[in-house]
């Protein structure tokens, strides 16, 4: 690693050493001086106040429909993204459709890391017989394509955002276990847990309170990228009107319904088309930002 | 090797075999009554038609019987017939997985030149603004959800020369088969490729955009390794280095993802070949879940594993064929 030494902490030279820090604060440091994943902080930010405030932020709501301004062009007079078919207007839907994104991006993906975490923990720190168990299942459950089983998961819980959540986390969790295992299969035999053992912890103290802060920076990334990887996955099930019912404005839902009108009023698609591409774009840059942040190898 | 074959392939005989017990217990055994379930008529049903329905596909039965009669099914490569149109599985199969292994097999072509070469330059030109291009436009790629990238390039390619009257050789179709004539089964002939062009690049966009980040990856690691210094140091031109000792190497974890990407792009197609009307087997499933025609999906869904589970093994040869410490059980083999 070169460039140890560059910049201001070279400048400050050896006074900085005895400088208070931490790891946390170390991390923070490296993250900001990453632009993109800073503007991606920002803009996830900027998503989450006007998903909470989608009411003062609209002049109308998704649902109103107004047939005497159908299919106006972006940009006129109040419509500022124009109107569909009905005459709703696709500004309020576009926002609106923020809540349902992020609400099944969050839960989807944390409630997978939570999943994965305690199974790939359990997994990885008692071995044997268990862990061979639990890794062959994810094997196997990997050998089956997502799609088939996510799909098969929704016909049978049936439609709406609820659903999706659920059927989402239920194939979600497999990568997060696979990680946390192998840090726990990593770190399990190490002096310090061995240090616990010697004092007389439970198992589940040396896992959770122990081992599992160690582990927590992959996972930490993965649930990042997997919040991006989850609202991709709803939009893509409501595209195939398997996922959140009409007329909740869900993203994947508006592009397929207005993709028939694509001909003559081609914003219908491009407005949700697009706030899909940024929100998951912004998360995806966020996850690269946080991996390279809580690097400690990676320099200040 | 034959060892190791024959221990791969009782693995994945294994693996098939939990995969199948899987689907089996997502169709028959979760709450919800799969008779209601597999035609598709949740309480629409009179009790005594579902009563004949239960008998007629052996769901009075206990649950391991019915597990050895799909089981056995199964093995016979019979996969039952779709509740909507009574035609069987396999004639479903038989229409529509050549077109999926076509529209495939296009794909990976795609992901193999682009990926490869883009994730190459990119190596051998870092921290150039190709380089950072490069980059960016593959990380891109992973954000874009293939349906709106699908619907952009018909719009683009297919509906707004049609507008504009431009020459008839810049019109791309907007979706469909298209006149369906192949020469040995997959090359195009004729105004064939108009119709095969657009869906190939949708389906390999985000498969290309990974393989060139991890071609890139890969190449950077190989050229700080030893044997590269050496073959530097021996006086071996630049070309020679780049191509005949780092790339080879490089290769080979990225032949493994494009192995199992064939797996994927055959049969689970499912988003990409719904928008542009792709008669293969992922609008199959696609249309068969909005008609709700489970027969259909779980005659799939067998299918489609089965073609995955194969990617895989072909993946784990080839592994094992390019990296001789796989095979051979070294000690760098859990690498």
């Amino acid at each position: 690693m070169t460039g140890i030494m560059a910049g201001p902490a070279a400048e400050a030279g050896i006074a900085d050493v005895g400088a208070p820090t931490s790891p946390t604060k170390d991390a923070w440091k490296r993250f900001r001086r990453n632009k993109l994943a800073m503007v991606s902080l920002g803009f996830l930010v900027l998503l989450v106040l006007l998903a909470i405030f989608a009411d003062l932020v609209c002049k109308y709501t998704p649902y109103e429909i107004n047939t005497k301004d159908r299919l106006q062009g972006p940009f006129t007079g109040d419509h500022w993204f124009g109107t569909d078919k009905t005459g709703r207007d696709v500004f309020a839907q576009v926002i609106y459709g923020i809540r349902i994104s992020l609400k099944v991006g969050f839960i989807v993906s944390f409630a997978a890391a939570v999943l994965g975490t305690i199974i790939g923990a359990v997994a990885g720190y008692y071995g044997g017989f268990l862990d061979t168990l639990i890794m062959r299942g994810v094997d196997v459950f990997l050998s089956i394509p997502y799609i088939i089983t996510t799909v098969v998961l929704v016909g049978i819980i049936g439609r709406g955002v609820n659903a999706v959540i659920i059927a989402l986390a239920l194939t979600g969790w497999f990568v997060d276990a696979r990680v946390v295992r192998a840090t726990f299969l990593g770190l399990k035999e190490q002096e310090f847990v061995q240090a616990a053992r010697a004092l007389g912890y439970s198992n589940k103290r040396i896992m959770f309170r122990h081992i599992l802060p160690n582990a927590l920076q992959p996972v930490i990334v993965y649930t990042t990228l997997g919040i991006g990887g989850a609202i991709l996955a709803e939009a893509a099930l409501s595209f195939l009107a398997i996922g959140v019912l009409p007329p909740e404005p869900s993203w994947g839902l508006l592009v397929s319904q207005n993709k028939g009108l694509m001909q003559t009023a081609p914003h219908l698609v491009f407005f949700p088309g697009l706030a899909i591409f940024l929100t998951v774009l912004a998360f995806v840059m966020l996850g690269d930002g946080l991996r390279d942040a809580l690097d400690p190898k990676m320099k200040l | 090797m034959g060892f190791y074959l024959l221990k791969r392939i009782v693995q994945l005989a294994l693996t098939v075999w939990a995969a199948l017990t899987i689907i089996f217990l997502l169709f028959f055994a979760l709450p919800g009554d799969p008779a209601e379930m597999l035609t598709g008529n949740s309480g629409k049903i009179p009790p005594k038609t579902l009563e004949l329905i239960e008998k007629r596909l052996g769901l009075d039965d206990p649950l391991y019987v019915q597990y050895g009669n799909y089981m056995k099914r199964t093995v016979q490569w019979d996969l039952g017939q779709s509740f909507k149109s009574n035609q069987s599985i396999n004639e479903i199969l038989g229409d529509k997985a050549p077109n999926s292994i076509r529209l495939g097999i296009w794909a990976i072509t795609v992901e193999v030149i682009i990926g490869i070469g883009a994730g190459i330059y990119s190596a051998v030109r870092r921290y150039t603004f190709a380089d950072t291009f490069i980059t960016f436009v593959t990380v891109a790629a992973s954000a874009v959800p293939v349906y709106v990238l699908g619907l952009l390039l018909i719009q683009t390619t297919g509906v707004f020369p049609n507008q504009h009257d431009w020459p008839a050789w810049t019109q791309f179709p907007t979706g469909g088969l298209g006149p369906n004539s192949w020469a040995l089964g997959f090359i195009p002939t004729g105004h064939q490729w108009k119709y095969l062009v657009l869906p190939a690049i949708t389906l390999a966009s985000v498969s290309t955009a990974v393989t060139a980040r991890m071609m890139r990856t890969t190449m950077l690691e190989v050229t700080r390794a030893d044997f590269v210094r050496t073959a530097r140091a021996k006086g071996l031109s630049e070309r020679q280095v780049l191509v005949r000792h780092a790339m080879r190497n490089a290769l080979i974890p990225v032949i493994t993802l494009i192995a199992i990407d064939l797996g994927t792009a055959i049969g689970v197609a499912v988003l990409t070949e719904t928008v542009f009307s792709w008669p293969g087997m992922g609008s199959e499933i696609a249309s068969s879940v909005g008609s709700r025609d489970f027969s259909v999906i779980l005659g799939l869904s067998i299918v489609v594993t089965l073609f995955y589970a194969g990617a895989n093994l072909v993946a784990d040869l080839m592994y094992a064929y390019l990296d001789p410490r796989i095979r051979l059980g070294g000690k760098g083999a859990d690498r």
